[in-house]
């Protein structure tokens, strides 16, 4: 197919519908409720089922509920309703269901801002929700990335049995770009009949989806359980790309996202001028790329690197643990909804530079 | 020899843990006969709840899903939603229900969602250990209401039949009880029409049972059937409140 000029929240819905998704279940919210509203077209004419719920709470546990059955299920929405999102997610995660769920990152705390921002980097990596809990977290950079990233997690999902988060910040989910759906393979949801609420029809045992585990020792082996998932996500699931990573790079700077996109420019030119800057872009949030930057660190040119993101600084955390004190770690960043510009990144990388002895 | 009483096909041969005297037994054998009588088992998906019947997978021998609290009508949403072909039912504590599900049950029945919800009014929170629930009764001491329940400080108890009655959606709203012998016939009778309504796509359905918690009332199983029936039965009349034939 040739490529489309769309809209990034229309293109998040489309790619959810070309992945063999039928059910999506949401709460209007900024800057992603053409999302919702785009599928709520859509659906229909794909024999789907769209349905605005009264909540985000109410909306996740609609996913939990769906997914339970092995459907293939999406939600998305922006950080105060991821926040409200936890709870159910939590029990997907306990339970072993699998979900998408997209989080156009908005600038918090609180009610915040309605700009895009990075600063659910903590959430989305560390705290989905209560207990030893982890999804598979997709930072895309452009809208092709986007729709790949919703076409894969479906897939990723299924897996492990587990939901996959995209964190998208409000700029990916508000862009025009073109895009190609046909670059990702579309795959058929998995034989769920050993796990999943569909019904005995007489055949088999009945199954249970549940996250109660009232004996310890039961809830520890179930804990051990998802933990051997999670390192088997973090054995095969790293994503990253590495831009202009050369052996005399002595400056490397760290970005996701939106972030990512202005970092990369900037590196190019500053490149071209000849200083020996690159890009590190994380393209899963988790699991994190610790033993390639740490192997990165290793190397005598590099002399330093700096998590560049929309928050004050929470990317930095994981960055610092890859390299741990083997070499320095700055950081620059902009909040409440400003994209940083060529101009911000480029003087603060230069600066960083100077730092390490230019 | 003919077999006239036996445990239902629907349910594990196993002991509950239910303390002596509580309803949620007889709540939950009700509604196993049903599944039987319609012989729906095989398609039946359950949601239990957050409370002291989140174990009922463990005597209902159906697929079930076990949801967060107060969240079961919007999970049974997503299910019924996904798979309208499977035959959906959330049983609910009064906690669960009419406090921190209050969102889910309201707009579940005012979607209309094709699903059954089996409503346990016991008046307080059982599993907890017997704090005030939104429907104990003006004056009932509870551990959160040691003087017994002031409604200018916490307001009246909340009729979820009533309330969910006013909704325009066409559904099918009753309230029965477990105190006795012949409410407990029409308990049943109730369920089934609950689910028969399901089974032709026809309406929501909720039945709320007047049900007893012995322990948490500090009384004698009798004490307790005696108890709700004085003082429940005023506060909570029995009946239909609505049905989907009505205007
Ligand atoms: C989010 C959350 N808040 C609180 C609790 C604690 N909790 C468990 S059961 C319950 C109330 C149960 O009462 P009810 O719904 O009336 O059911 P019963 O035990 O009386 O059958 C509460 C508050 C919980 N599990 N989850
Ligand atoms: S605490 Fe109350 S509701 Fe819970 S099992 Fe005991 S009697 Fe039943």
């Amino acid at each position: 197919m040739a490529k489309k000029l769309m809209k990034g929240a229309e293109a998040i819905g489309e790619a959810a519908i070309r992945a063999g998704c039928r059910h999506y279940f949401g709460y209007p919210i900024t800057p992603q409720s053409e999302i919702a509203e785009y599928l709520s077209r859509r659906m229909p004419e794909v024999g789907g089922v769209f349905l605005q719920a009264e909540s985000e709470v109410a909306a996740s546990n609609m996913l939990f509920g769906a997914a339970a059955t092995g459907t293939r299920v999406m939600t998305s929405s922006s950080s105060p309703g991821i926040s409200l999102m936890a709870e159910a997610f939590s029990y997907m995660v306990g339970a072993e269901v699998p979900a998408v769920v997209v989080n156009a990152m908005r600038g918090g705390p609180g009610l915040g801002g309605i700009l895009p921002s990075q600063s659910d980097y903590f959430q989305a990596t560390k705290a989905n929700g209560h207990g030893d809990v982890h999804f598979i977290v997709l930072a895309p950079a452009s809208l092709q990335e986007s729709v790949e990233h919703v076409m894969m997690a479906f897939p990723l999902a299924e897996k492990y049995r587990n939901p996959v988060m995209i964190v998208a910040d409000g700029l990916v989910v508000q862009m025009m770009e073109s895009v190609d759906f046909d670059i990702v393979e579309t795959t058929d949801p998995p034989d769920v009949e050993d796990w999943a609420a569909t019904g005995t029809k007489g055949r088999r045992e009945r199954n249970l989806v549940k996250s109660l585990f009232l004996d310890p020792l039961g809830l520890e082996e179930h804990n051990r359980k998802l933990r051997r998932k999670y390192d088997e996500m973090e054995e095969n699931e790293v994503r990253y790309e590495e831009v202009l990573i050369e052996d005399d790079t002595k400056l490397v700077a760290v970005a996701y996202g939106t972030t990512s996109r202005v970092v990369r420019s900037v590196v190019e030119e500053l490149r071209g001028e000849g200083y020996p800057v690159g890009l590190f872009r994380p393209i899963t949030l988790y699991p994190f790329a610790y033993d390639r930057l740490r192997e990165i660190s290793k190397r005598d040119s590099v002399k330093g690197f700096m998590s560049i993101e929309m928050s004050t600084g929470q990317m930095i955390y994981d960055v610092r643990l890859a390299v741990q004190d083997l070499k320095p770690v700055g950081f620059f960043g902009r909040q409440g909804g400003i994209i940083p510009t060529p101009d911000d990144v480029r003087k603060a990388m230069l600066q960083e530079l100077e730092k390490l002895g230019g | 020899m003919v077999t006239i009483f036996t445990r239902p096909d629907s349910m594990f041969d196993t002991p509950t843990h239910y303390c002596p005297g509580c309803t949620h037994g007889v709540a939950h054998r009700l509604v196993a006969e049903v599944i039987d009588e319609l012989g729906i088992k095989d398609k039946t998906v359950g949601v239990a709840p957050v409370g002291c019947a989140v174990l009922i997978y463990n005597y209902m021998n159906t697929d079930f899903v076990e949801g967060s609290h107060g969240r079961a009508p919007a999970s049974a949403t997503g299910i019924k939603r996904s798979r309208p072909d499977l035959v959906v039912y959330t049983y609910q504590g009064d906690g669960d229900l009419a406090s921190i599900g209050a969102a889910e049950i309201v707009h579940a029945a005012n979607r209309g969602e094709k699903i059954t919800v089996v409503f346990i009014n016991n008046a307080i929170y059982g599993m907890t250990g017997g704090q005030m629930a939104p429907t104990t009764l003006p004056g009932q001491k509870t551990t959160t209401s040691p003087k017994g329940r002031d409604v200018n400080h916490i307001g009246y108890p909340i009729r979820m039949a009533e309330l969910l009655a006013t909704l325009k959606t066409p559904g099918y709203i009753v309230r029965s009880s477990l105190h006795d012998p012949y409410h407990i016939a029409m308990a049943k009778k109730a369920i089934k029409q609950a689910f028969i309504y399901q089974l032709e796509g026809k309406a929501f359905s909720m039945v709320e049972l007047l049900s007893t918690c012995p322990t948490n009332w500090g009384m004698t199983p009798y004490q307790a059937t005696q108890w709700l029936k004085e003082n429940m039965l005023q506060y909570y009349p029995l009946g239909v409140f609505k049905t989907p034939e009505d205007e």
